[in-house]
């Protein structure tokens, strides 16, 4: 059988007529993990389908070939597809989980591809086992014999990963695969695919929209726009072969150092590094939105483009070489000299500052000057809070203020009872314990009893607009519905959108008519119209695509500078919550084991737990890898809720007694028996710019105020 | 190495996609077929109701003719005549309007008191949604045919208590399906932002659950009216609809019965408007639920 990998030449696909995909190739080599970024709607999932061999409902491929060591995918009959894509082919598809049956055990689902792809069934049973433990499962022949709702998130993807094994693929295809997974979890997983593609020496496609992901497991990048491959290389640069072997000098430098397509880098300026802060660092976001399906003249990027000429919007670029193994569709492409002897002054990325739509008040004054958060007496402080959900403590003896103006970021893993402090915060979750305090009063624990002047000034932005904003009213009716209770009529829903920088033309469209991001900003102006001394934020990112995040965060940011907002803001993401936040706060397993300003908490030293959260974001291995996957902790638990999870952890003394408060600096306090000069440090932290665009985008920024 | 044949490529692929794609539209197609000839027998039953028997017969159907007792189907009684010598034709077609009457009427009233008590029980939560529905649960338990005849012996029969008695026995019916669809709704975070500003409980109920439950609404009011059809025909079948000598085709079903050998037409004919009228309403009800449940 030749090995050649996948080759994909001029692929063309539409959807009921309009294209999709604009002729795209490229090739992956057996081994190697060829990743795909872009925004929302830019062809990737349609891509990643027809690699496998499947066409959705109403496409259709209008030209091109998909070649897999030498079989053309596209021309297979329905039979033949059907056995190639059984053994040749692993798909893991977006939210995998989903795609375990709830009501068979994860070993019988595991056979039953393993029978599809013409494995005797009476060997099926064997091989699955051999499959589960290749993912990295612990206790297969126990483990296969649950249902998948038995298994965490982690091990659900790797019994999907597993199920794509089957029959020992040659190609590879994961969507999104970590898409919704904890920060922790999220490394195993990668870890496991760099296991696996050393094993298995298929072609791996990943696809994906997070560029930190596509960096740390990636050996080559292509960069999807709009249906077009914009930019394809080396995902980091190649110290290795610099130029020995060829004997040229070769710039060889990585897509994601050095972006050559000004797409790609807007891409990577608009997405916040661990330590970057907004004070020092501000973020750009990429103006406009992409294109839909359909045929645009000249190069599909220039609307949004800030380097564009006439030129670009004229004719559309063809993807042409650019440096070592790298390849970029654009006329005026950027310098791709690796890092170290870039002069300092190329690459004038003028990227426009943040956001299409002028934003009230623009943020000069806020970045300028780090606006440290008055002391005195806190907006909010809450003193021993418990809440419990049935018999599972979801929030443990709580203490945390949040003063007015200040960002308090609070990150922890799902589960970690981030959410349900922020319910109770809202009176929402209401059983347990503990004291709120609300500018200087008491708070009542339920939303029901408190006034309408406290609803006013405690207000929440959801993590999905999808789901926040009624599908059934058009966004005048929302946005009029909480002028009326909130403010008693004195703005109007044309104030209210021009303050979250959209236009009027949103207000008679419905929900689902507009895109995530001004989703997102109508749902942030419903819960500003009555100007709330502090707003909730419940992952109000997460669910949004890279290029809008950074305007909403700004959005966000220019509340607080102008009105005093203070905000409790919650991710999973430390890079996110470390960007715009004054304090973090970290939560594990519903107590808080460390908080600080954020400089001190990034720098460290830190709690073990904080340790990990940051070192699994950077792509390292956690300080002394978890002895064990954590597995329920006991309510009754007295000791340190991570000692069973922690590398550093004393037995006899983490697990029986509850750690103490250190204060390691002004402000900044953990719970952990470890002496302070033992407390972890994870090094390499990116609080240096990383790369050209950042730092010149942030000169720009700088420049224009 | 390179293989040669982009050009049939896609012939191939859509012909995968192509043979996919029919199933499901001949499986559409049949489906809507269905629901046209159902549209259209109900809609005739509607017309006949609206127009009424004088336009569509020349036959009185209270009038009784003993010469053309038991008269077989022919040209002067196109599906015969009963024991009293009425036309049957007749009668079947002045059957049509009480029906018409009673059961949209009773839907109606069933569908309006059992939204607004499932809603609000859903909405409200607590204790209103524990009492609402344990009162519907021992309404639901009470069979209506008891409560028809309980209702006939007190009040007389009537029109009126044939629709209370049908609304009674649907409305918990309804209050459960919306108040299901109510609940899922309750858990999305819209409604929850709407509790934060202070929406008043009406306002939450009208404004913000209601029109995202309405395609729950507009299901059981449509499967409803089907039942409804049915359930007018029975209990006039038991004679507790309404006075003797009206012509409803559950109570022509029930005098004629003694004369099924004899005449059959005089049974089959009520018996057959009953059944049209039912199933084309039960499979307008299924079309419009497929349609609401797509995707």
């Amino acid at each position: 059988m030749t090995r050649q990998g996948l080759r994909v030449g001029d692929l063309r696909a539409a959807y009921g007529g309009e294209p999709v995909l604009h002729g795209v190739s490229f090739s992956v080599e057996p081994g190697e993990i060829l990743g795909l970024v872009g925004e929302s709607g830019c062809g990737k999932s349609t891509l990643g389908y027809l690699l496998a061999g499947e066409i959705a409902p109403g496409g259709q491929v209008l030209d091109g070939r998909i070649e897999l060591d030498g079989v053309d995918v596209l021309t297979l009959d329905p039979h033949a597809l059907r056995g190639w894509r059984a053994r040749q082919v692993g798909i893991v598809h977006q939210e995998a989980a989903a795609s375990l049956d709830p009501t068979m055990t994860v070993g019988a689902q595991v056979r039953s591809a393993l029978v599809n792809s013409g494995v005797p069934r009476s060997a099926s049973a064997q091989t699955a086992l051999g499959l589960l433990s290749r993912v990295r499962l612990p206790e297969v022949e126990t483990l296969a014999r649950r249902y998948p709702h038995q298994l965490s998130g982690g091990q659900q993807q790797r019994v999907v990963i597993a199920c794509a094994l089957v029959g020992n693929p040659r190609l590879l295809v994961l969507d999104e695969p970590t898409t919704g997974l904890d920060a922790s979890v999220r490394h195993e997983i990668l870890t496991l695919i760099a296991q696996l593609r050393a094993e298995l020496v298929a072609a791996i496609v990943l696809i994906s929209h997070d560029l930190t992901l596509i960096g740390q497991v990636c050996d080559r990048v292509g960069v999807l726009y709009a249906g077009r491959l914009v930019e394809l290389g080396p995902a980091r640069a190649e110290p290795g072969d610099t130029g020995l072997l060829s004997g040229t000098q070769h710039s060889s430098s990585g897509v994601l150092d050095t972006p050559a397509h000004p797409y790609t880098a807007a891409l990577l300026a608009s997405q916040p590094r661990l330590g970057q802060s907004r004070t020092r660092q501000p973020l750009s976001a990429i103006p406009g939105q992409a294109p839909g399906p359909g045929i645009t003249v000249g190069c599909a990027f220039a609307p949004r483009c800030p380097l564009a000429t006439a030129t670009c919007r004229a004719g559309e670029p063809t993807l042409d070489p650019v440096g070592h193994r790298r390849f970029v569709r654009c006329h005026f492409p950027l310098d791709t000299a690796p890092l170290d002897t870039a002069p300092p002054d190329t690459a004038p990325l003028d990227t426009a500052p943040l956001d299409t739509a002028p934003l009230a008040g623009s943020p000069a004054a806020g970045p300028a000057q780090p606006v440290g958060p008055p002391r005195g007496s806190a907006l909010l402080e809450v003193r021993g809070l418990t809440r419990r959900y049935g018999r599972t403590v979801a929030v443990d003896h709580v203490e945390l203020d949040i003063h007015q103006r200040e960002v308090v970021g609070l990150v922890g893993e799902s589960g970690s009872g981030k959410t349900t402090l922020a319910r109770a915060l809202l009176g929402l979750a209401t059983v347990g314990e503990g004291t709120l305090r609300f500018q200087g009063g008491e708070l009542h624990p339920r939303l029901a009893r408190r006034t309408a002047e406290t609803r006013r000034q405690i207000q929440l932005v959801f993590q999905n607009p999808d789901t926040s904003l009624n599908p059934r009213q058009r966004i005048r009716r929302i946005l009029g519905r909480a002028l009326r209770t909130l403010r008693a009529g004195q703005d109007t829903v044309e104030q209210v959108v021009e303050r979250v920088g959209l236009g009027a033309e949103v207000l008679d469209a419905r929900p689902d008519q507009l895109s995530g991001g001004q989703k997102q900003r109508v749902a942030i102006g419903r819960g500003l119209v009555g100007d709330p001394a502090l707003v909730v934020c419940d992952e109000p990112v997460s669910a949004l695509d890279v290029s809008v995040q950074a305007g909403v965060l700004e959005l966000l940011a220019a509340e607080r500078d102008e009105r005093g907002t203070a905000y409790l803001f919650i991710s999973h993401d430390l890079a996110v919550v470390g960007y715009l936040a004054d304090r973090v706060v970290v939560m594990y397993r519903g107590r808080i084991v460390e908080d600080g300003p954020t400089d001190a908490v990034l720098a460290g030293p830190h709690h073990p737990y904080t340790a990990a959260l940051i070192a699994s974001s950077t792509g390292q291995s956690p300080p002394r890898d978890p002895r064990s996957l954590p597995g329920p902790v006991p309510t009754r638990n007295l000791g340190c809720r991570f000692a069973p999870s922690c590398g550093y952890a004393m037995p006899g003394t983490c697990d029986i007694e509850r750690p103490p408060r250190r204060e390691l600096g002004a402000g900044h306090h953990l719970d952990c028996f470890l002496e302070p000069g033992e407390l972890p440090l994870v090094a390499s932290l990116s609080s240096a710019v990383p790369t050209t665009v950042a730092s010149t985008a942030n000169q720009t920024q700088g420049a224009s105020q | 190495m390179v293989s040669a044949g982009a050009g049939h490529t896609d012939a191939r692929a859509l012909a995968v996609v192509g043979t996919e794609r029919m199933a499901g539209l001949a499986r559409g197609a049949h489906r809507d077929v269905v629901a046209v000839v159902a549209g259209a027998v109900a809609a005739a039953w509607v017309v006949v109701g609206l127009l009424g028997w004088r336009v569509l017969t020349p036959h009185d159907p209270a009038l009784q003719n003993p010469s053309d007792r038991f008269a077989r189907p022919g040209v002067a009684h196109w599906i015969g005549a009963d024991q009293f010598g009425r036309d049957v034709l007749a009668r079947v077609l002045a059957g049509a309007r009480p029906v018409l009457v009673v059961a949209p009427l009773a839907t109606a009233l069933a569908v309006v008191v059992g939204t607004a008590v499932g809603l609000t029980a859903a909405g409200l939560g607590g204790w209103f949604d524990g009492v609402a529905m344990r009162v519907l649960d021992a309404v639901t338990v009470f069979p209506s045919i008891i409560a028809a005849t309980l209702f006939a012996a007190l009040v007389g029969r009537s029109r009126l208590v044939l629709i209370l008695v049908i609304a009674a026995t649907f409305v918990p019916i309804v209050a459960r399906g919306v108040r299901a669809a109510t609940l899922v709704e309750c858990a999305k975070p819209y409604v929850e932002a709407a509790r934060l500003r202070g929406e008043p409980t009406w306002s939450l109920l009208v404004r913000e659950l209601l029109p995202n439950v309405r395609a729950t609404v507009l299901v059981e009011a449509t499967s409803r009216l089907g039942d409804a059809v049915f359930a007018a025909a029975t209990l006039s079948f038991l004679g507790l609809g309404e006075p003797p000598g009206s012509p409803e085709w559950g109570a022509t079903v029930s005098e004629n019965r003694v004369w099924l050998t004899l005449a059959p037409w005089t049974l089959l004919a009520p018996a057959l408007a009953i059944a049209s009228l039912v199933v084309a309403v039960a499979l307008l009800a299924d079309a419009l639920r497929r349609r609401v449940d797509a995707p």
